[in-house]
């Protein structure tokens, strides 16, 4: 089994996706001989040649509106787009269309595709390469959003999302492209979506996260751990469909729960969290939930290690719902 | 020829340039009857609206030509992915009357399932009529995509896109050109030119002499064709999928024509349309236009005309009982394909409207299950 940082996952899911299924394509700016600007898609175009993996015009729009045509005809893209922060462009494509084909035709039209996006803070990116906008594509009945933190649920869950009949997005965490590394099987292999990952276990508190917040909780777990507080820390993995019943199951275990992300509070996935265990697990807490995140603001250049929940956040909310 | 002069065929006296192509007696009748068909299918729809049997409909009087024409070059393993304004694209191929009935009731039996607004078509079969978005402009770059996998596969397949003057100005028409040209997929651009984007006219739409002219810097053909002149919209379609299937990629024509209803059945025009202007092009009519050619070849006369109009209104009013009678789509219809699976929190939600259904008394036949 190889060791492999988290984006040379991505680049050997994509590798072996290619080689198994000749339908699957990879295109966007930069993706070509450059191999993209975090060389996640380094060495496709040489292995495969210019017909697998192209570099397109400067447009998201166009990535991700040719993306679905090509769907809609038979192939598998997995469109990148550089930055999440330049999705927006495409917001009609993925929301008004690649998530309403099946269900305006009746199923007779379909999207099957990918779209690969880094996100999140944590390298000086300021305003435009930093952002966490999981919570846009959570609102779109229709989309799967997937996240993976470690380099095996990278590999496993673009697999899976590849393989999904249904147009998934696909939240790189940016920060953790090359701060993480494990160990990676060869070939093929799936993890399946809408399942969580328990990356820690624990009796005194639960800890809901996902990508790059995930790390940043298992350090915050074992600080507290140090202080005779056991967390239980869950990689939700898949967002949307949330996997609700082991979210549930998770916030029983402990009745007393921290959610963590990036992305600012309001409206966020930590509030959807927040509710769905209020709405059917209440009887079952002993705190009032608290939640982490990035702050209501834009997001900041010189001071984002302010902005990001670090440990010291995260484990300042851990002792608070222990002690309440 | 420059892409300010406008391509023709038949002169208004019906008689031709030399640049018609070998249609068969039969295939210029079917044209023919299409745009009958489609012109019956307009009116049948204004009237099931005015009386409230339907919400909505788009008015289609004007542009029968444009429609048939494009359709007519097309094979039936090409692509066409159109506006709202373009059904007379899939009477053309063979999709029924009662097919496009059951989407103006958004019954049990349309292929979207009730789900869409009416005239918002989506047919697999005979021929890809791709589902319609309200959205301006998203379905160009789409047609590129579908077009650039024909060309991967190296099929000789080509994809239609059919769009407004106001859809000239959409994100999805810089990229769709843009794309299709640099890759040179097998496209063609059909811009119906039809003088009006709901209540503004082309002079709000675009500074540029023309529509066509914007070919010349995407670097693609762009040719200015008379849109009321159903063959000269069929050679039009026929050099452009030649040149695509060819391998040299698209095409972006501008169809010159007239709206000669309103932008829906929501708008009025006679608000912002000047009355001499539909006059103008009312004596440009696009079905009288063919019928003088018609009348040339002896395949004409004004008692055909009135039968054949008269069959297809019996045609499309028995469509219209037909869907009218069919019961509305089922209640589990709102939670099916949403993706291929239905997932458990989807899933919960429908249960949980089933059982208030079932609870309150007012679930119809066939609720509650998911179709799976």
């Amino acid at each position: 089994m190889a060791t492999l940082t988290l984006v040379q996952a991505v680049n050997d899911a994509l590798k072996t996706a290619m080689r198994d299924d000749p339908s699957v394509v990879v295109l966007g700016e930069d993706v070509g001989p450059k191999g993209g600007v975090f060389l996640a898609t380094e060495g496709l175009t040489k292995a495969f040649g210019k017909g697998r993996c192209f570099d397109t015009p400067l447009s998201e729009d166009g990535i991700i509106g040719t993306g679905i045509g090509m769907a809609l005809n038979g192939l598998k893209p997995v469109c990148e787009i550089q930055f999440q922060d330049f999705i927006f462009p495409a917001f009609d494509q993925i929301v008004s269309e690649a998530a309403k084909f099946r269900y305006r035709s009746g199923g007779q039209y379909t999207c099957p595709m990918v779209i690969r996006t880094p996100y999140g803070g944590g390298i000086r990116g300021g305003l435009y390469h930093s952002q966490s906008g999981e919570a846009y594509f959570c609102h779109t009945p229709g989309l799967k959003v997937v996240i993976p933190s470690t380099p095996h649920d990278a590999k496993g869950l673009l697999l899976a999302s590849i393989d999904d009949p249904d147009p998934v997005i696909f939240l790189e965490p940016k920060a953790l492209y090359r701060q993480v590394k494990g160990e990676v099987p060869e070939g093929k292999y799936t993890v399946p979506l809408s399942t969580l990952r328990t990356v820690r276990e624990g009796k005194g508190v639960t800890v809901f996260c996902y990508g790059a917040m995930v790390p940043v909780c298992m350090k915050a777990a074992e600080q507290a751990a140090e202080k005779g507080i056991e967390c239980l820390v869950i990689d939700l993995r898949t967002l949307l469909p949330l996997d609700e019943e082991g979210v549930l199951e998770a916030a029983k275990q402990t009745g007393r729960v921290v959610v963590v992300h990036e992305a600012p509070r309001f409206c966020g996935f930590g509030g959807e969290i927040s509710a769905l265990i209020a709405e059917n697990a209440i009887e079952y807490m002993e705190a009032p939930i608290a939640r982490v995140t990035g702050f209501d603001t834009p997001f900041p250049n010189t001071l984002e290690h302010h902005y990001m929940p670090d440990a010291r956040r995260v484990l300042d909310a851990i002792e608070h719902v222990h002690g309440y | 020829m420059t892409s300010q002069q406008l391509l023709s065929v038949i002169e208004p006296d019906g008689s031709t340039n030399g640049h018609e192509s070998g249609l068969s007696k039969d295939e210029l009748l079917h044209c023919y009857r299409t745009m009958l068909r489609v012109r019956a299918f307009d009116d049948t729809c204004m009237k099931l609206q005015r009386s409230g049997r339907i919400g909505f409909s788009i008015p289609n009087k004007g542009v029968e030509a444009c429609q048939v024409g494009a359709a007519s070059a097309l094979q039936k393993t090409d692509w066409i992915f159109p506006s709202y304004r373009d059904f007379g694209m899939a009477l053309y191929h063979g999709i029924t009357p009662l097919d496009m009935m059951h989407n103006m009731f958004g019954n049990a039996n349309d292929s979207a399932r009730g789900r869409q607004m009416p005239v918002h078509f989506s047919f697999v079969k005979p021929i890809r009529f791709v589902s319609i978005s309200s959205p301006i402009g998203t379905h160009l770059p789409q047609a590129v995509g579908a077009a650039y996998a024909m060309k991967l596969r190296g099929e000789k397949h080509a994809a239609l896109v059919s769009f407004g003057d106001g859809g000239t100005s959409s994100l999805g028409f810089h990229s769709g050109l843009n794309f299709a040209a640099v890759w040179k997929a097998p496209v063609v651009f059909l811009c119906q030119n039809n003088g009006w984007a709901i209540s503004c006219p082309s002079s709000e739409q675009t500074a540029s002499e023309s529509y066509a002219i914007k070919a010349k810097a995407y670097g693609m053909p762009g040719v200015r064709v008379d849109g009321n002149d159903v063959l000269a919209m069929r050679k039009a379609m026929l050099d452009a999928l030649d040149h695509a299937r060819a391998g040299h990629g698209p095409t972006l024509i501008e169809a010159v024509t007239y709206r000669m209803g309103g932008h829906s059945t929501s708008d009025d025009p006679t608000r912002y349309v000047p009355k001499h202007e539909v006059e103008e092009w009312t004596k440009k009519d696009p079905v009288a236009r063919f019928e003088r050619f018609l009348a040339t070849r002896k395949l004409w006369t004004k008692e055909l005309g009135e039968k054949l109009y008269a069959e297809a209104m019996e045609e499309i009013g028995a469509a219209a009982k037909l869907a009218e009678a069919t019961a509305p789509p089922p209640l589990e219809t709102i939670f099916s394909d949403v993706y291929a699976t239905v997932p458990q929190h989807i899933r919960k939600q429908g249960e949980a409207s089933f059982e208030l259904a079932r609870r309150k008394g007012d679930a119809s036949a066939g609720d509650g299950k998911f179709p799976l």
